[in-house]
């Protein structure tokens, strides 16, 4: 009996082990049996059973699944190349159509790989390349030295924006994926760069612009500083003449009192004025040792010939 | 605690209904007890964990999400029925973007940029320019459950939640922004972002911080963007120039002007001052005068002379009637006359 019960009690947890599974938060699962999938989904997490033997296990996972696109160079509508990088979130959200279509993740991607970069083609090649960098049309910031850089083309107004572009594209997208029980959750451009070619023309422009701005700084502060070499002239000549007017005021005054004051003293009698300065003149005029010629009919040597007749 | 398991007491402890009977194995005591022993051991080991300090216990119960735990030593149903996972919430975690850091330290190292770390940091600007922008990001699992078991390879799609985020903010402002002015703005607006796109993902993690780390023009533009600068400096240094030439010439100028007028002012004062001296010493000189005209005049006349005279040099006198002489005299060479 005992030998019997033990072989039974095998059996059984065989049995056991055969029909009871778990799944984890992060699976979701469908049964197949003989080939052929069993109606239902299990996504609660837990234990479950199952018939023995004639039912396996598909385990799918529940979580957002990761894709990354290749880079591919699309034209933009205004025929710029440009590599697009985007990345994808996605979910099996009806794993028996899952199953069905494309069998496992690897099949998901390359369904995916096909759709998620055809409507991105589609999306770029349909928007100038501002639409697709620019979320809004928000003004830049400019410091004044740096005023009137930038290119033309991108003042232009941004009617779309990048947002709107990434969410038509997982509208277009998401519109496809349900036939492969795949429900589409994001996609976001990661990447967006030049091709060689025309990134080594942005470079040239970007030099360009900038040479620009720094001869234009340049000759500002070249001409800034003529402007304050003219004022610093200006205000030079404006003090000195200032003090050159003052003082030929101040003189001129002086000039006139000196010449009313010698007017009214020598008026009194000019003649006495003009015997007087001759004699000062005389005295401070002849050098010492300067030979004089005089004549005896001068006043002072008119005695020198006798003492004269009364 | 081994102890007595390991002591050469009965294996009845097995328990009487595993008892096999009938088996006349060697030493059947012995390999008893050392599957006993390890049996226990498994359910130790499969029961038993530790929670560290900064981490937070995820025990799921045949797969399905049972109850967290905090840190410290605690207990689970053995033998895979429990599992748990340890996610570290209060640590602070951190991503670089654009480059990496190879050694930290007082002077971290960085490793030499490679195409991934190159690809990560070139970006478009809102005016169509190219940028290379590096920045860290800060982050915290705040909610372990979102964090295990709603995206897959949360990292990774972090990773790429940064790039898409940057990428938005930095398209939406011009190179000279990204470079200079905007750069605490772009950060913010690049936090806020990647904070909306958790919610969105649900992915349980909450950004504390982003910062951006060197921006730059590429490097083939870097000599025309320093040019600039380098003219912006120019600039400022030839009106500083220019200012400093005004400061010296103005107010010396100034004072010139104003030494000037003071010299004036003195000349007027002289000039007054001397006419009114004059014009009193001549007044008084005619008061006298007028009393006694004659003598006077003769008197003036002849200490005029009298001072004169002796200081001339050679005098010749001439008759006034032998006038004829006078083209005669010899009067001497002019040095003479100097001496």
């Amino acid at each position: 009996m005992s030998r019997a019960a033990l072989v039974l009690l095998a059996l059984v947890v065989i049995a056991t082990s055969m029909s009871v599974y778990t799944t984890s938060e992060t699976e979701q699962a469908i049964l197949v049996q003989f080939g052929k999938p069993v109606p239902g989904v299990i996504s609660e997490p837990g234990l479950h059973v199952k018939m023995p033997f004639t039912q396996t296990v598909h385990r799918f996972d529940k979580r957002w699944l990761e894709f990354d696109g290749d880079a591919n160079e699309i034209p933009t509508k205004d025929k710029k190349y440009i590599f697009v990088d985007t990345y994808a979130r996605w979910r099996i959200n009806d794993p028996l159509r899952f199953y069905q279509a494309v069998r496992d993740e690897r099949g998901g991607q390359s369904r995916l790989d096909d759709i998620v970069d055809g409507e991105t083609r589609n999306a770029v090649a349909s928007f100038n390349l501002i639409e697709i960098v620019r979320s809004s049309n928000r003004v830049f910031q400019v410091t004044e030295d740096l005023a009137g850089i930038g290119a033309a083309e991108a003042m232009a107004t941004v009617e779309m924006g990048r947002e709107k572009i990434q969410a038509i594209v997982l509208e277009k997208a998401a519109k496809i994926t349900p036939e492969f029980g795949i429900e589409l959750v994001d996609v976001r451009f990661k990447r967006i760069n030049y091709v060689e070619t025309v990134q080594q023309k942005v470079f040239d422009r970007m030099i360009s612009e900038r040479k620009r701005i720094a001869e234009r700084s340049r000759s500002e502060g070249q001409g800034r500083a003529a402007e304050i070499r003219g004022q610093k002239e200006r205000d030079v000549l404006a003090a000195s003449s200032q003090g050159y007017r003052s003082a030929q005021e101040l003189k001129g005054e002086a000039d006139a009192k000196a010449t009313a004051i010698y007017a009214r003293a020598y008026s009194r009698d000019p003649e006495l004025y003009q015997f007087v300065k001759s004699l000062e003149t005389l005295a401070s005029s002849l050098e010492t040792g300067t030979t004089a010629v005089l004549s005896t009919d001068s006043e002072l040597l008119r005695y020198l010939k006798g003492a004269g007749e009364r | 605690m081994t102890g007595p398991l390991w002591s050469p007491g009965p294996p009845e402890t097995g328990g009487p209904s595993l008892r096999i009977p009938n088996v006349q194995w060697p030493q059947a005591g012995v390999l008893r007890g050392i599957l006993f022993v390890l049996a226990v051991l498994l359910l130790l080991i499969t029961a038993y964990y530790q929670v560290e300090p900064d981490e937070v216990g995820v025990v799921q119960r045949f797969g399905k999400f049972d109850r967290t735990a905090e840190p410290g030593p605690h207990l689970k149903l053995p033998f895979g029925i429990e599992q748990v996972t340890k996610v570290p919430v209060q640590r602070q975690l951190k991503m670089e973007f654009g480059f990496r850091t190879a050694r930290l330290g007082v002077r971290s190292e960085f490793a030499a940029p490679t195409p991934e770390t190159i690809g990560e940091a070139v970006m478009l600007t809102g005016d169509l320019n190219v940028a290379v922008v590096e920045w860290i990001v800060q982050y915290r699992i705040r909610d372990p459950r979102a964090y295990l078991f709603n995206v897959r390879d949360v990292p990774q799609t972090f990773r790429l939640m940064n790039e898409a985020a940057m990428r938005q903010v930095i398209g939406d402002h011009s190179v000279d922004e990204v470079i200079t002015i905007g750069r605490e703005a772009i950060a913010l607006q690049a936090k806020a972002e990647l904070q909306r796109l958790c919610e969105l993902y649900q992915i349980g993690i909450e950004v504390q911080q982003l910062v951006l780390q060197d921006v730059n023009p590429p490097d083939l533009v870097k000599p025309a963007f320093n040019e600039v600068n380098q003219a912006i400096q120019e600039k400022e240094r030839a009106i500083n120039e220019a200012w400093a030439d005004y400061n010296k010439s103005v107010p010396l100028a100034k004072g010139e002007a104003e030494h000037a007028v003071r010299a004036a002012e003195g000349y007027a004062l002289e000039r007054v001052n001397n006419a009114e001296g004059d014009a009193h010493r001549f007044e008084a000189l005619y008061e006298e005068y007028r009393k006694a005209p004659a003598v006077t005049r003769k008197r003036l006349y002849l200490e005029t002379m009298a001072e004169l005279l002796p200081k001339l040099g050679k005098k010749v006198i001439v008759d006034e009637k032998v006038r004829s002489v006078l083209p005669m005299l010899q009067l001497g060479n002019e040095q003479e006359v100097k001496r």
